[in-house]
């Protein structure tokens, strides 16, 4: 029998009518970074990585942390994590311990003996690399995966630079250290110890390319009158005397002033702890606030007992007294200047922790290298020297001294290597537009606190073990919010009035724009800001 | 990765409209005005009753935005069995088709009456009461967008107090819908002892999915009332109806509860209260409570209706 | 068999042998007792398979049986008077979605004022609410119609109301000869609806029409009532044969030929008229007076009224109704029907709320009908009064 005409009609009929004709606006899938990567001096993928942990895949995720960096375990432990300050879930619940996952799985990798991929990219040119600190290690790990030939030359006897000579221990154990330069020795990178380059010229002959990684491994001088019984030394000092001679460790007596007001500051006051000293005074001239120092460092530093002066410099050292001059700090302004008044304290040691120096006196007269007033190596924006195939970076050029920057200028300098041996421009990666926190939608991320783990062990060398459990791992990845990339929660899909999102069994969404009225539900519940709607 | 979320893909706690499989009761094509929340809420109310069901379901329309944008010669949006018979009349007509069917030895196909708030609340009372009445096997769904949207926006009485409308146009005498005025529907089918009652919101997709889930396998008469954010009615941008419902969930003028037999059973606390101003500012139709002529008392009089909710309902915690 | 019984029990009855599938009521005199009855038999198990709602209103009586019917089982409702038209909107819904539903009009004045018995002003209010409407005469034809109404209605796709006087006949006994199950069985097969709520096969029933497509919704269900006219007549014939006696069909006449002057009416009241032309006839020795009783109102059958009253020279329309301002209702359709013939029509508005209708009122008014239209039995006093006051107090 024949159905009624009009009144009754057949379902789904109304497909017919593509109300995509309505809209005005259309929401569109992008990619937006994430802070945590924006800020990663060494350029990881950590959304990626942690996405990969969320689900479990370990191997993975350090395959893809080792995509930009090969010291996760290093950097799980020596890395000032500026990717967690700028997290967003900083400003929810706490930001997401990506320091402590990274170390996590760092060790795992180690643990399991996870080697890198072999890279089938070859060429017969060769580099030369100054110096195994961890710009120059990068440099040459990247080189050896673009397939070229390299040699690295190192003037001490164990590889590493700073992340060795500038890292106590105890906060990153030498096993640790020596896995990860392993893996990127095995990884067929040609690595020469007490090898100093004395001249450049003689070896850029032999080289297509050279990278000066060559640090800053130089104590600044001070202008301190300087009439000691005490024990006065440099941080660098120090710390290279207990790595090359680890059996005979230096006796600071009880009670140590450290100098400065940097990380190297608070190292050598904690290393002086473990020493033995039992008053260590860190002095410094402006307020705590003003510390370069890192603040758990500071913070860890406090909690061991360590004294912090601040507002003093050191005018003068007269046997084991210390004179101390305080200062005015006008913190508006930032100038600094002596009150006038003094104060004395007493020092078995005096440790210097006021900065590095490059040694570049081998630099010298070569054509077209140019050292600046700071004695820092110029370098253009493709970290190459005057001097045609001859780059450098790290702490030897103008920037940011961390381990993490140097993984950064190791990594980028392999690529402007890479592209300078090609021929080609160095045209760096173009960045998307920043997912701040105003992009996301926060309802959708249930409160879950940061799982976190105190750092601070016994005061000897050993270090705490802090990693995360596999479970644990996963838990605290899970509490990224994938700021600015589609993590499938579906919300798109799910909230859609007009099921113009398709989502196909893989997963994968779609806009059909047949239907959507671009009413822009989508990009609002969207938590993660990965839909923009667009004119 | 949050359980928050409609979907994850790891596949807890996923909604139904999450699903590639959903059924899509109410499919695309249909002519609800951008950002619609009462097509929303439709398609997640019958796509979880149809899952429940194992898709016997057929369902009863009244009049009104959702009938007209849903089937209008030639389209048809509707992927289930469905009717449209009047404005008033839905809850009978469904009592009707729950009659046939059970004549049929047919009670697995279950019966949903659905409408909006005037067809409901209003018009529909009686039919409404008398299905509650009979305990007829029946889920009632109703779409409370809180005005008569699809004549233009005029007063029913599930408009809230002070809201502007088409025919409560505040000015120098008054002061949008009168806080005297109004009927709390839930209240009066759980007055009639029915076997489950239930408040919901499209601010909250997996508790509407299962509370309709849950009403789908009860026998006997249901109701579930569903706040729907209507953009155009309420003057809001198309893109905050998700938005808008939340935030009338968190300062409680909208509380989520479940109720059988008459008695509360459940309500979904309220974690972090924020004050009914957060609510009411960004609607056009309270703008009036913030404008020049404001009284600051207003507010005060719509934030003792969410305390009241939340004392009520036991929206802090049961 | 037949039985002595009350005009609604025996309709009960009839309703019950259709075997109906639901079946809603809400009460309203003088259609009660039809509810009552058909209560009690499914109560008693006597009518099997069928669910009764005793719901709140009318328009949720009409209501539920729309939905019954769309979900495809054979539905029943009664009502009257202030009932059909407070189910109104449902009403017109109800043949604008092609659901065969049964209903029995007992027929009542509509206030206010306030009045219980019997005329046809109910009936009227629904005549363009695209229902079939049939007028029984008797209680025997008030049960057979019934039996016939589901077999139109379904065949047709259209609602059908059964229309029969209150009181007059709900609430009078008589004699009523009620065929066997097996028998109705035979005659009614079991439904087969033309579309259905099915999770099977789904599909949008009551879709908002556009004006591209409104006026053919209308123009074919218009068709479909002309259809009716066959279908009515044919089920008749059908039924006749099948269960000897004459009920049901378009029209039927009562001594029309040669007669010349034909009285026309619906329902109860033939009764009355017939008696009255019978004596009149005898007296006179000659069959002078005819009459034609109009048992399909809708769809009309001006054809068959056309031919049926085509050789008189005066048609006296006895109607329970009227249009206030304007006059009869059914003699207005008469009267078109009639167009171009040369006949004098005579309205007679008769037995308003209930008012008597005596064999001497018609008698006298068949003799000699004073005016064009007439109120038969008129208190002209009381108009005559009434109306003066209205005078002295119009202001305008």
């Amino acid at each position: 029998m024949s159905k009624p005409f009009a009144t009754v009609v057949e379902p789904k009929t109304s497909l017919n009518n593509k109300t995509g004709s309505w809209r005005t606006v259309r929401p569109e899938y992008v990619h937006r970074l994430p802070p945590c990567n924006v800020t990663c001096p060494a350029g990881e993928n950590i959304q990626q990585w942690l996405s990969l942990a969320q689900e479990g895949k370990f191997f993975e995720a350090w395959q893809e942390m080792v995509k930009n960096n090969p010291f996760p375990a290093t950097m799980g432990r020596v890395c000032y994590h500026t990717c967690e300050k700028v997290c967003n879930r900083g400003q929810y619940d706490g930001s997401v311990n990506i320091n402590l996952i990274e170390r996590s799985i760092g060790d795992m990798a180690i643990a399991k003996g996870w080697s890198f991929e072999k890279s089938n990219a070859h060429s017969d040119k060769k580099v030369l690399i100054v110096g195994s600190g961890p710009s120059g290690l990068t440099a040459a790990y990247f080189l050896k995966k673009f397939g070229y030939n390299v040699d690295l030359f190192e003037s001490h006897k164990y590889l590493g630079g700073m992340m060795r000579y500038g890292v106590p221990k105890y906060r990153l154990p030498r096993h640790v250290l020596d896995a990860e330069i392993k893996r990127i020795q095995d990884s067929g990178v040609n690595i020469i110890c007490n090898k100093k380059v004395e001249n450049l010229k003689d070896e850029l002959v032999n080289y297509d390319a050279v990278y000066l990684a060559i640090g800053a491994s130089v104590a600044s001088s001070v202008n301190i009158d300087v009439e000691s019984k005490a024990i006065v030394m440099s941080a660098i000092d120090l710390f290279q005397k207990m790595e090359d001679d680890s059996n005979d460790l230096p006796n600071l007596g009880k009670s140590v002033v450290v100098y400065g007001g940097g990380n190297t500051a608070i190292d050598a006051a904690r290393t002086a702890l473990r020493l033995g000293a039992e008053d260590v005074k860190i002095v410094y001239r402006r307020t705590i606030n003003n510390m370069p120092a890192h603040e758990t460092e500071i913070q860890d530093a406090l909690s061991e007992g360590i004294e912090i002066l601040c507002l003093r410099t050191i005018s003068s050292i007269n046997g084991k007294k210390v004179i101390l001059d305080k200062m005015d700090y006008d913190e508006e302004n930032g100038i600094l200047s002596r009150s006038g008044k003094n104060e004395m304290i007493v020092a078995d040691s005096v440790i210097f922790a006021i900065g590095q120096a490059v040694e570049c006196s081998f630099l010298q007269g070569i054509e077209g290298i140019s050292v600046s007033e700071k004695g820092l190596i110029d370098v253009d924006n493709c970290m190459m020297t005057g001097l045609k195939g001859v780059f450098a970076g790290g702490d030897a050029i103008l920037g940011k001294r961390t381990v993490t920057h140097a993984i950064g200028y190791g990594k980028k300098a392999a690529k402007c290597i890479d592209a300078f041996l090609q021929g080609r421009d160095y045209v760096p990666n173009s960045k998307n537009e920043v997912a701040n926190f105003k992009k996301l939608n926060t309802e959708y991320y249930k409160k879950d606190e940061r799982k976190e783990v105190s750092r601070l062990g016994n005061l000897d060398f050993e270090e705490k073990d802090v990693s995360y459990s596999n479970n644990e791992i996963i838990q605290e990845a899970m509490r990224c919010f994938s700021c600015g990339n589609c993590f499938h929660c579906d919300n798109c899909y799910s909230y859609c009035p007009d099921n113009a999102i398709i989502k196909h069994e893989d997963g994968t969404l779609e806009i059909n724009y047949d239907y959507c009225k671009g009413c822009g539900i989508c990009a609002s519940e969207c938590p993660c800001g990965a839909i923009k709607m667009t004119v | 990765m949050s359980s928050l979320t409609m979907g994850n893909r790891f596949g807890q706690n996923t909604s139904v409209q999450s699903s590639s499989n959903r059924p899509n009761t109410l499919t695309s094509g249909h002519r609800a005005c951008q950002g619609c929340g009462e097509g929303l809420a439709a398609r997640c109310a019958i796509d979880a009753a149809f899952t429940a069901a194992k898709g016997k379901i057929a369902v009863v329309n009244a009049t009104g935005c959702l009938e007209v944008v849903s089937c209008s010669f030639p389209d048809n949006s509707w992927n289930v069995p469905w009717i449209h018979s009047l404005f008033g009349n839905t809850a009978a007509v469904a009592s009707g088709v729950a009659a046939a069917f059970k004549n049929k030895g047919q009670t697995d196909v279950r019966v949903i009456a659905q409408g909006g708030d005037g067809g409901t609340t209003d018009i529909g009372m009686g039919c409404l009461s008398g299905m509650f009445d009979r305990n007829d096997d029946v889920l009632y769904i109703c779409y409370d967008n809180q005005a008569y949207m699809n004549t233009g926006v005029q007063r029913s009485s599930a408009t809230p107090a002070l809201a502007r409308t088409a025919t409560t146009m505040p000015n120098s005498q008054y002061n949008g819908s009168d806080p005297e005025t109004g009927k709390n529907v839930p209240d009066i089918a759980m007055a009639h002892g029915i076997p489950y009652v239930a408040v919901a919101s499209v601010g909250n997709i997996h508790d509407l999915e299962r509370k309709v889930a849950k009403a789908i396998n009860i026998r006997g008469a249901k109701y579930i009332q569903i706040h729907c954010p209507c953009p155009l009615g309420w003057g809001f941008p198309t893109a905050e109806t998700i938005r808008i419902a939340r935030l009338a969930l968190k300062s409680g003028m909208y509380p989520l509860f479940e109720a059988e037999n008459g008695v509360l059973v459940g309500s979904t606390p309220i974690e972090d209260q924020i004050p009914v101003e957060e609510y009411l500012r960004v609607q056009k139709r309270f703008a009036h409570l913030f404008g020049k002529n404001a009284m600051p008392e207003d507010i005060g009089i719509l934030q003792k209706i969410a305390n009241r909710n939340i004392e009520k309902y036991r929206l802090g915690g049961m | 068999m037949l039985y002595q019984l009350e005009g609604s029990q025996a309709v009960a009855r009839a309703i019950a042998l259709c075997r109906p599938e639901v079946v809603c009521a809400y009460p309203i005199t003088p259609q009660t007792h039809i509810v009552e009855g058909v209560g009690e038999l499914v109560r008693s198990g006597q009518l099997e398979n069928c669910q009764y709602l005793n719901v709140e209103s009318e328009m949720a009586a009409i209501s539920v049986a729309i939905g019954s019917e769309a979900a495809g089982v054979r539905s029943y409702t009664a009502t009257s008077s202030q009932g059909l038209l407070y189910m109104m909107e449902a009403v017109y819904n109800a043949s604008g979605l092609e659901l065969p539903i049964v209903m029995t009009l007992g027929n009542r004045a509509i206030g206010a004022p306030l009045n219980i018995w019997n005329d046809h002003t109910d009936a009227m209010s629904a005549r363009d609410a695209g229902w079939l409407m049939m007028f029984a005469e008797n209680n025997q034809e008030a049960a057979d119609l019934h039996i016939q109404a589901f077999k139109i209605a379904e065949t047709v796709k259209c609602p059908i109301m059964v229309c029969m006087d209150g009181f007059i006949l709900t609430h009078a006994y008589e004699k009523v000869d009620l065929p066997e199950q097996s028998e109705v069985d035979e005659f009614l097969p079991p439904y087969e609806p033309a579309f259905a709520l099915n999770p099977k096969n789904p599909c949008a029933i009551g879709a908002m029409v556009p004006t591209t497509e409104f006026m053919e919704v209308r123009y074919l269900a218009h068709l479909r009532q002309l259809e009716a006219k066959t279908v009515i007549e044919k089920v008749g014939r059908e039924f006749s044969a099948r269960f000897k006696r004459n009920s049901g069909g378009l029209i039927r006449t009562y001594h029309t030929e040669g007669a010349e002057t034909i009285i026309v009416a619906m329902g109860s009241v033939l009764g009355s008229i017939k008696d009255t032309v019978d004596d009149l006839n005898r007296a006179s020795g000659c069959n002078k007076y005819g009459v034609m009783s109009v048992v399909s109102y809708r769809p009309f059958p001006d054809e068959q009224i056309r031919e049926a009253l085509r050789n008189a020279k005066r048609v006296i329309v006895v109607e329970k109704a009227f249009a206030l301002g304007h006059g009869g209702i059914l003699s207005r359709e008469i009267e078109l029907a009639l167009k171009g013939l040369d006949i004098e029509i005579i309205t007679v508005i008769a037995g308003l709320g209930g008012r008597v209708i005596t064999k001497t009122m018609l008698s006298e008014v068949f003799q000699k009908p004073k005016d064009k239209l007439i109120f038969l039995g008129l208190r002209e006093d009381v108009i005559r009064q009434e109306y003066k006051t209205v005078l002295d107090e119009r202001r305008v």
